[in-house]
This record gives structure tokens, sequence and C-alpha cells, in this order.
């Protein structure tokens, strides 16, 4: 089952961890909020991503088996 | 039966009574599982702008367990569209209709009918439609604010259970959790409207209008350079040029048009005769009907002024719950004004491309999207007007009043 990374854009504050634990999946916008990579992470991965999503502070990351919408 | 379907034997200012609504259209048939066939046959897509099929729609509700509801969503927050209230106001029975048949056919209980609070005629036709056949009981009407994202359905929706009139997260659909948290039916007036008159003359009746894929009837707002704006009921695919002409023709040589509103995409004038008006005709553009909305932008208006003021309006209108619309509306359009105004910095385009580049579809809602889309067309049929602004300053038609309306505009007003 593929996984993927998804914000909650009304949560997320724009605290920027994320891009920092994950570079390779996640940049910053010019406001400091999270540009997401919408494909599916490759297991190397996972333990990355897992760790962004928990160390976000408004919990608006998560790893999900469900692709973003849009 | 030809033009018009949802207008026919309305007079302008009045409701059309019940009996008389019954003679012109005939009794209203029940609404039971064999009208999801007929609107899946009949193709009818929802009114209200993202052109869905309302068949799927129907059907979703109906295999939610237990209690649902019916939402009429005339919020009709966009400006320049009118189309909704006119509807509501002129045949306030054929919307009713729609929504019963709709309510039944899916197992709904009540019907919540939501409608901008500025449309006091469209409000009090309901409100009167309502009160003629006893409905009062299984019908609520609700005015809402009339601000920009209340016709949003998820913005709706909290609004009506009680929260802000601001977006939230999708998933979940109003199918899965809507009023009262509640799997909910959100449609147009003018989609349950059509969907009134497929339940009494069927699915073969109604594509005998439109295309193969846009099919029936869609009524549109037009406005801007044209001598008679108002609302029109035009068959789906109809010519751009067509229904400028039946809006009196341009009332002076036309630059631009606008269609699908403030979410919606720039044609240019010479570029008309080559459009449309399904979603079809119009995907060569990267448009769509969307809600009908078409205004003409005549050569005395200066298109900096539109672009830069309509941004401004949206970056306003922006909720403000998500980082990237919030900070990027207006950056985007102090960047236009800047360029309107003649004092922008050099790299002033490269910072428009970038930024509309960052906050596409990374909003809970489209707001962002649309205001980009809004943008980038406006770009591409204004390049010449922008540059010369960003080189010479402001023009002499900077001073006049915007086409586009930031306010309510008088033509508006007698809907």
């Amino acid at each position: 089952m593929s996984r993927h990374l998804r914000v909650d854009p009304i949560a997320c504050s724009g605290h920027g961890l994320c891009a920092e634990l994950f570079p390779e999946w996640i940049e910053l916008d010019d406001w400091g909020y999270p540009i997401i990579d919408r494909g599916p992470i490759p297991n190397e991965l996972l333990e990355h991503a897992r760790r962004a999503a928990d160390a976000c502070p408004k919990l608006a990351l998560v790893v999900s088996a469900q692709r973003p919408r849009r | 039966m030809s033009l018009p379907r949802l207008l026919a034997g309305t007079r302008p200012g009045a409701p059309l009574p019940r009996a008389e609504h019954l003679n012109v259209h005939g009794p209203c048939p029940r609404g039971d599982a064999e009208l999801l066939e007929r609107v899946g046959a009949a193709g009818l897509r929802g009114r209200g702008g993202a052109s869905f099929p309302t068949a799927v729609k129907l059907r979703s509700v109906a295999e939610r367990p237990g209690r649902r509801f019916v939402l009429v969503n005339g919020a009709e927050g966009e400006p320049m569209s009118a189309k909704d209230r006119v509807l509501m106001r002129l045949a306030p029975h054929l919307v009713l209709d729609g929504a019963l048949l709709a309510a039944e056919a899916i197992g709904a209980s009540r019907v919540v009918v939501a409608v901008r609070d500025e449309a006091t005629a469209a409000l009090g036709a309901m409100r009167g439609a309502v009160a003629e056949r006893s409905l009062g009981r299984r019908v609520a009407l609700r005015p809402v604010p009339s601000v920009y994202l209340a016709g949003e359905e998820s913005a709706l929706i909290r609004h009506l259970n009680g929260g802000p009139v601001k977006p939230l997260v999708v998933p979940p659909l109003p199918f899965e959790l809507g009023l009262r948290r509640r799997p909910t039916l959100v449609l147009n007036p003018e989609t349950l409207a059509h969907l009134a008159l497929i339940a009494r003359h069927g699915p073969d009746w109604f594509r005998e209008l439109g295309t193969p894929e846009h099919t029936g009837s869609a009524l549109v707002t037009v406005s801007g350079a044209v001598c008679l704006p108002g609302v029109q009921e035009i068959a789906s695919g109809t010519p751009l040029g067509s229904v400028l002409a039946r809006a009196g023709e341009p009332s002076e040589p036309l630059r631009a048009v606008l269609v699908g509103g403030f979410h919606g995409t720039w044609i240019a004038a010479e570029e008309i005769p080559s459009v449309a008006l399904d979603d079809h005709g119009l995907t060569a553009f990267g448009a769509t009907l969307a809600a009908g909305v078409i205004v003409a932008l005549g050569e005395s208006a200066c298109p900096a002024q539109e672009l830069a003021q309509t941004m401004s309006w949206l970056a306003a209108h922006s909720a403000g719950q998500c980082g990237p619309c919030a900070n990027g509306l207006p950056a985007l359009a102090e960047t236009v004004t800047a360029i309107a105004g003649g004092h922008a910095p050099p790299d002033a385009l490269g910072r428009l491309d970038r930024w509309s580049a960052q906050i596409v579809q990374r909003g809970a809602c489209h707001l962002p999207d649309g205001a980009v889309r809004f943008l980038a067309t406006g770009r591409r049929v204004f390049a010449a007007e922008l540059d010369e602004h960003a080189r010479h300053g402001p023009c002499f038609a900077c001073r006049r009043p915007t086409t586009l309306a930031t306010g309510p505009a008088a033509w508006r007003a007698a809907a």
C-alpha cells in the first residue's frame, strides 16, 4: 500500500519543522508554509515522513494511505 | 419545447403564482428511485460552478444510512452572478418542486433553502411559495451573509451549523457529513429547477437542447459593456457571440470577455467568435461555464485596474485560514496594483509567476486557485496593457469606475 503525506492547510501555521526534518519531500513557500510532494513515499523514506508528521506542533501533517485529492 | 424552459411563463419582477406555475409546467410527479435514473440519463450537471454530475450526488446521499437533508445553495456569493436570485424570484415553485423531488428521491425529511440576505426579492418570493403550499414544516428558509465564500458549500454548511462563514478541509464531503452532521445533498437552485423539469418531461426532452456533453439549457448572467445586461436562458453550447447579441449587443467595442466570474477566465475580444458556451467549447481557453457569469469589458475600461482591484477584493475576501492564501493573495494583489500604478519592482512579473505557482491547490477551498486563474488569463490577454502601465504608470482610463463590481451594482439591485 502506498503512503502519502497530507497537510491540513487550515491547521498548519507554518512552523516549518517538517521541511527541516524531511527536505526530500517538503519545501517551504515564501511565507514558510510547506509545499508537499503528493506522490507515494518510497519505503526507505517512510521513517522520515513519520518523524516529520510527529514533529508538527499543530498536528497538521499526517502520513496517510489516501492520495491527497488536490 | 424550446427556450425558455426554466423561465417559461415568468414576468419580470414578480413570482409565478402556484396555479400559473402548474399551468405552465404541468403537475409535479413524485420523486422516486426512477428519478435518479432519469436525471442520470439526462446528463444533468450542477450549475453552481463545479459541473458535477447531479445523479452521482443524488445517489451518494441516497446510499447513506439514517436521517439526511437537502440544502438548496442559493448563497450566490459571486459578485457578477444574479441568475439564482432571479430564478428564485421569478419561478420559486420550480425551485421548490426540484428540492422536494430530490428530497423524496433520496429519502430526506427536511429541505433547507439558503438565500443571500441582500436578495430580499428572491427571499420574499421563496417565502411566499413555501407559505402558498403550507410547507413550513418541511422547508426552512435561511438568509445567509452576502459574502463571497457563503456559496462555498463547506463554508455554507459550517455557517448553517452555527459556525463562521469559512470553508472546512474536505473530505469529509457534505454527502458524508453535512447539516447537523448528517448526510446532505447540496444543490444549486438552477440545478434543482432543471431536475423538476426532467421529472416532468424526461431525459430525452432535456437533451433536445445543448450538446451531448453539456445537456439542456443554462442560465447566464451577462453584464458589463452590453446594452441589455441581465439574466438569460440559453441552450448549453450557444456561441458566446450570440449571447452578447441577445444582451443587446456590446455598447462599445470590446477588449475582452470574462467567463466564469471572479474565479473565471479572460478571453480576448478577437477570440469571441471561436467560443461556445459549454465546458467542452471553453476547454481550449482553460475555462468552464461554471455558474454562467459573462462580463463584457469595453475598450474604454482599463484592464490593469480591473485586475488590480479584483485581486485586492479577492485577497480581502479570503477566509484567512490557510497560509498560502492568506499571504499569497495580498502579495499578488499588491504586486498587480504596483504594476498598474507604474511603480512595480523590475522583477514584478517573475514574482507573480512564482507566487501563483506556489499557492495553487494549497487552500482548503478553491479560492486561491480561482484567483490565480483569473490573474493568469488576465495576464495573457492584457499583457500589452500591463507592460504599458509598468513602464509609464496610470492611463486615462485608470480613474474610471471598474466594470467588475466590487460593490453592489445598480442593475443587480433590480434583481
